[in-house]
């Protein structure tokens, strides 16, 4: 290759959003603005503004026929040392994901949410779906992440009286203080 | 200090025990309770032998009927997502195998095609083919453990017997092939540890014979029998809607006429090729679960005989040597091989940063692996669906104006593993 010849990697395109091959991720786009297609690893990923979520939800499951919200967790991108990178939704720190698997029509789906770190409050799923219920209280036991309308959030996991969330990256239940009573001090 | 006397001569010279005081049984009913409330409210576990481990259920009680019931779980809660960001895509198959530690092999199953995914390999043929056999062999003991279990649970203490009889033999077949009873550490990112050992065809159909000859013993033992059918049918009745609702999978979704089964609708390894039914019943009680995972065991041995007959040749896990290891004979003679297998298991390798969710059916349902890579050694979030975690929800509408003592069927019937629950 000649030296003047310029370097693949120096002309990144930028990235363009993907057309949503999938039609229900189609179907998404079209009803709720903002809303982002991704194609992750041949799995549909829609990225949704957050006050969207629930509504979505309840779209999902009456027009859509995604009989039932497999799983509801949480990503906290806060120690990321490269991040997957899609173009037009602006990344925080947490990710609230939601898996939906429709079987009359045989297909999944997978929303996520952005959600920043001063402000972690996403609308509730469990009115819509009762799997949410358990799958929302986990989530807040270990991210501390609060759902608007859960009918009840709690602890789940960890101990009532437990302070903090431990898969926060920043949470260290570990760092215990020690006294070394017989510490010599400085020689 | 002496005690009042009980007890005074009669006109024969026996003694006859009477107390003090008179009490005058009128019969009629029993006079309404003062106060407002008349429920009771009791826990259930943790430590009550018929929940599984460590399930504790709230129960409010009117007499001996459930009024409301809620699971609450957490006791087994050993942050083992947590664990699993510290450790490499290699090790984490060590971390997840302990989570549903029934069957292992799913949970293993899972996590390696998540992490293929990423990576976009694609494993051969005999590891596919090893994998579909180990996850039945799997499947196999796991429900025998339930039929154990779930026999011990309802009374019929025979059945435990039975049943770990027939789960010791598929134990014992898998340490062959693994090398341990429990927790294999067998199915790895990249195909599976290590090639079937010498003799694992006659093995495996000896154990398919076994544990067939040892499924009828027990459908003529209990499918007929009428104190098993006066405990189990009818008893923890619910509805599809209501499981679909719920989140809850495997079994209990399709003890309710809903058939719905991963390995059919959304094929993976190598299920399309293989001939076997996906069981299903309309009454969705305690007793169309019973049937549900004992018929499941037959098809297992089905699916099993069919990978022994079938089992392709070659390689056993994938030939890139970014994510598999050189040949045990390699490392004592070529120094790349010994640094490569060192960085291998010190390091890891690295995966590009992305996101995927791959599931399994699992003896308990769907089990899926949510994996968020940030392009290093450590995935930067490991969610594991636990179905037993979505399948207890389905506890309260099950016990519901029943009986407590229903509740034991119940319980059992859901057939949880709490490791899987708390993580």
């Amino acid at each position: 290759m000649p030296d003047d010849e310029p370097r693949e990697d120096e002309h990144k395109p930028e990235p363009v959003a993907d057309a949503p091959s999938d039609e229900v991720a189609a179907a998404l786009v079209a009803r709720f603005d903002g809303a982002v297609f991704h194609l992750s690893h041949g799995q549909p990923v829609v990225y949704l503004d957050r006050a969207q979520w629930a509504e979505a939800g309840v779209f999902l499951r009456d027009e859509q026929q995604f009989t039932m919200l497999l799983d509801v967790t949480a990503v906290d991108h806060l120690l990321d040392v490269e991040r997957l990178e899609v173009a037009g939704v602006s990344p925080e720190r947490y990710e609230v994901v939601a898996n939906y698997l429709s079987h009359p029509r045989n297909r999944r789906i997978r929303l996520i949410t952005e959600v920043p770190a001063d402000d972690v409050v996403v609308p509730s799923l469990a009115t819509t779906y009762g799997s949410a219920n358990f799958a929302e209280r986990e989530v807040y036991d270990l991210f501390g992440v609060t759902f608007d309308g859960h009918p009840d959030l709690e602890r789940i996991l960890m101990p009532d009286d437990w302070v903090g969330h431990p898969l926060r990256k920043d949470d260290s239940p570990a760092r215990v203080p020690v006294t070394f009573k017989e510490d010599p001090g400085p020689r | 200090m002496s005690l009042d006397p009980l007890e005074r001569q009669t006109d024969e010279g026996g003694q006859e025990l009477r107390a003090q005081h008179e009490l005058v049984i009128t019969g009629g009913p029993w006079p309404e309770l003062e106060g407002e409330s008349q429920t009771m409210i009791i826990n259930m576990g943790p430590q009550h032998p018929s929940t599984h481990g460590v399930l504790r259920i709230m129960m409010e009680l009117d007499g001996e009927t459930v009024v409301r019931a809620k699971p609450v779980v957490g006791y087994l809660h050993t942050g083992m997502e947590k664990t699993g960001e510290e450790l490499t895509y290699v090790q984490g198959a060590t971390n997840v195998t302990r989570m549903d530690y029934a069957s292992p092999l799913s949970n293993e199953l899972v996590w390696s095609l998540a992490v293929e995914q990423l990576l976009d390999v694609e494993v051969p043929e005999r590891a596919v083919w090893a994998r579909m056999m180990l996850v039945e062999l799997n499947r196999m003991s796991s429900h025998l453990l339930f039929q154990a279990s779930n026999g011990m649970d309802i009374g019929a203490v025979s059945m435990m017997l039975y049943g770990w009889r027939e789960r010791e033999e598929t134990l014992r077949l898998l340490e062959m092939i693994t090398g341990l009873r429990m927790n294999h550490n067998f199915i790895r990112p990249g195909g599976i540890a290590a090639d079937l050992p010498d003799g694992w065809q006659d093995e495996t159909l000896r154990v398919c014979d076994l544990v067939e000859e040892g499924i009828f013993e027990y459908d003529q033992l209990l499918t007929a029998n009428p104190i098993w059918l006066e405990r189990m049918v009818g008893v923890g009745v619910i509805t599809t809607e209501q499981a679909l609702s719920l989140g809850a999978t495997g079994p209990i979704l399709r003890s309710t006429g809903f058939a719905w089964d991963l390995r059919t609708a959304q094929p993976y390894l190598a299920y399309e090729d293989v001939d076997f039914d996906v069981i299903y019943t309309e009454n969705g009680d305690c007793f169309d679960r019973y049937r549900i995972r004992l018929y499941e065991i037959a098809e297992s041995v089905k699916i099993v005989r069919q990978c022994v007959e079938r089992m392709p040749r070659g390689d056993y896990r994938v030939q890139d040597k970014k994510v598999t290891p050189p040949p045990r004979a390699r490392i004592n003679e070529s120094m790349e091989a010994l640094i490569h297998h060192f960085k291998l298991f010190t390091e890891g390798f690295r995966v590009p940063a992305g996101e995927t969710y791959t599931a399994v059916e699992s003896p308990r349902g769907e089990i899926g692996c949510y994996l968020v890579s940030d392009g290093t050694g450590k995935p930067a979030r490991l969610h594991i669906r636990g179905p037993s975690f979505y399948n207890l929800g389905t506890m309260p509408p099950m016990m519901e104006d029943r009986l407590v003592a229903d509740a034991v069927a119940v319980i059992s019937s859901v057939d949880p593993i709490m490791g899987e629950v708390d993580r």
